[in-house]
């Protein structure tokens, strides 16, 4: 019985925390091949190489959100819903497109219609943990990790409950 | 903080001796009544067998009077002596203290002409006057606790809570976190420095100034300002605003750098900036990439901001 314990306890797997993206890493993963217009293009070798934890990893979702609060995204997205100064990120409706690159450029570089570029603020990990927990906030499936939950009263489904799927579609 | 003090039995604060003047009567009661115990239970296992069976109506009639009597006496005697402590004294030094993840941020009110001024991961205090600490949370619950001055008291998000003390002891102790807050809980340390008004006073109106001025005219001010460590960091008189992280302004005046985790020294800064995820693993600020250039530079400037 105790030997089936220990056996149990040690198959458990404990999510790893990257704490500290080696330097060449971290350089490695601003070798994002975008198309000259700033959309789409293609992640660097080393997110494949990684296992794109950005979008799978708890930790690193968590981050995002962490930094989402703190760099003063929420002053015009909102908690995702928009504002007047920015458009909304959880209606699955996007102006560049969904894809983790393209979401990446917007936070490194802005956007002409009044996005901020970030990329003398956060580091590359920070840009790219940013990009991880946009892109579950406008997802229309739902992923199996999630970020902490907040603790004032939900505004929104959760962030792994895929908004955009509730969300109405717009033009 | 090497050799700070921390230990609820020397105590540098009123409230602590308050306390400790408790503690010793307690903890010899309670020791007394712990041995009589034990002696009953030895006489009671060693009865010869085939003996008569005791009665035993008395002995429990007592044992339970003397419990209810030692309660009772232990309970008022907690009472009297802690009522006192939270009485508010009069015009006591209001200082805020804040408890982040993993680091205190600390608020000297504006009083009087002394204009007030944002620190952090010191608290200094003058020498025998009465001091109100506001206690506050940003994200987690942390506990605030010198046993050298006084007890513990929480804090909390969204929730006031203060705790009066009076040094009554010049020195430098330290407080740590005393409520399992994170990853870094344990390096979530504070030197508390208590010195003589004077000199308090000095210290006091030295951190509401702008940063040094030789601080200002080296290059490493325009890397910090230029790089990632402005967005979290404040440093009065330059461009750095963030809030995010400590205050900067005076940085190098503090007896410790990391929250209690590193002596002040230029090493220390130097190494913390090259790579704080390896000296204190997980703690909110990231590794920012920099050339051995940008590193020397900024190491110099944030040596200057005494
Ligand atoms: C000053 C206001 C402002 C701030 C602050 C701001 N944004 Fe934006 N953001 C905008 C505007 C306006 C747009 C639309 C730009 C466009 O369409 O050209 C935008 C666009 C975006 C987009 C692209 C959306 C799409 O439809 O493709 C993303 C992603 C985004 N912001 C994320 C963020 C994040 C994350 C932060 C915090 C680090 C942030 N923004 C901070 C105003 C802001
Ligand atoms: C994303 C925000 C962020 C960035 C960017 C950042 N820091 Fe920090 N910094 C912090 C936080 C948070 C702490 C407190 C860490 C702790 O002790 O848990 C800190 C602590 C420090 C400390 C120790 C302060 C003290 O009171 O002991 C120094 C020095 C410092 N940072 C310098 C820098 C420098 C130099 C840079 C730029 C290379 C920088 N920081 C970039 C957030 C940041
Ligand atoms: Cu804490």
């Amino acid at each position: 019985m105790a030997i089936l314990a220990l056996a149990l306890l040690g198959a458990c797997k404990r999510e790893v925390r990257e704490l500290r993206p080696d330097p060449p890493v971290a350089a490695a993963l601003g070798g994002v091949a975008a198309l000259p217009v700033g959309i789409g293009g293609r992640p660097p070798e080393v997110y494949f190489a990684l296992g794109k934890p950005y979008r799978t990893n708890a930790y690193q979702l968590s981050e995002g959100k962490r930094l989402y609060a703190w760099f003063g995204c929420a002053e015009c997205h909102g908690q995702g819903e928009g504002t007047a100064r920015g458009p909304a990120l959880l209606d699955g409706w996007w102006n560049y497109g969904p894809a983790m690159e393209t979401i990446y450029l917007s936070l490194r570089d802005g956007r002409p219609g009044g996005m901020p570029a970030f990329h003398t603020r956060l580091t590359e990990d920070q840009l790219w943990q940013l990009a991880g927990y946009v892109q579950q906030l406008g997802a229309y499936s739902g992923g199996a990790a999630a970020p902490g939950r907040s603790d004032e009263p939900p505004v929104r489904p959760a962030e792994n409950r895929a908004p955009a799927r509730f969300a109405p579609l717009e033009p | 903080m090497n050799g700070a003090a921390q230990s609820a039995l020397a105590p540098g604060g009123a409230e602590a001796a308050a306390i400790l003047s408790l503690f010793w009567p307690v903890t010899a009661l309670l020791g007394a009544i712990w041995l009589a115990v034990l002696l009953v239970l030895a006489l009671g296992l060693w009865r010869r067998p085939g003996a008569a069976p005791r009665r035993a109506g008395l002995a429990v009639g007592a044992a339970t009077a003397g419990t209810v009597l030692v309660v009772i006496g232990l309970t008022l005697a907690s009472y009297l002596v802690t009522r006192p402590l939270s009485a508010a004294a009069e015009a006591p030094l209001v200082v805020q203290v804040q408890g982040r993840q993993w680091w205190w941020q600390v608020t000297y009110p504006a009083e009087g002409d002394a204009p007030g001024f944002t620190t952090a991961n010191e608290l200094r205090l003058p020498l025998g006057r009465p001091v109100r600490l506001e206690l506050a949370a940003a994200d987690v619950i942390h506990s605030f606790w010198v046993p050298n001055l006084a007890g513990k008291q929480d804090m909390i998000p969204g929730r006031d809570n203060a705790l009066l003390l009076t040094p009554r002891q010049a020195g430098i102790f330290r407080a740590q976190c005393a409520e399992f807050c994170g990853m870094q809980h344990a390096r979530m340390a504070l030197p508390v420095v208590v010195q003589p008004a004077a000199e308090f006073a000095r210290w006091r109106a030295g951190q509401a100034a702008p940063a040094a001025a030789e601080a200002l005219a080296v290059a490493g001010r325009q890397v910090f300002e230029s790089r990632q460590c402005s967005a979290c960091h404040t440093v009065r008189g330059s461009e750095a605003a963030g809030s995010t992280g400590p205050d900067l302004t005076h940085l190098a005046s503090r007896e410790t750098l990391g929250a209690g985790l590193l002596p002040m020294t230029r090493g220390a800064l130097a190494a913390w900036t090259a790579d704080p995820q390896t000296l204190k693993p997980g703690n909110n600020m990231p590794l920012v990439p920099l050339t051995a250039d940008e590193l020397q530079a900024l190491t110099e400037f944030l040596a200057l901001l005494r």
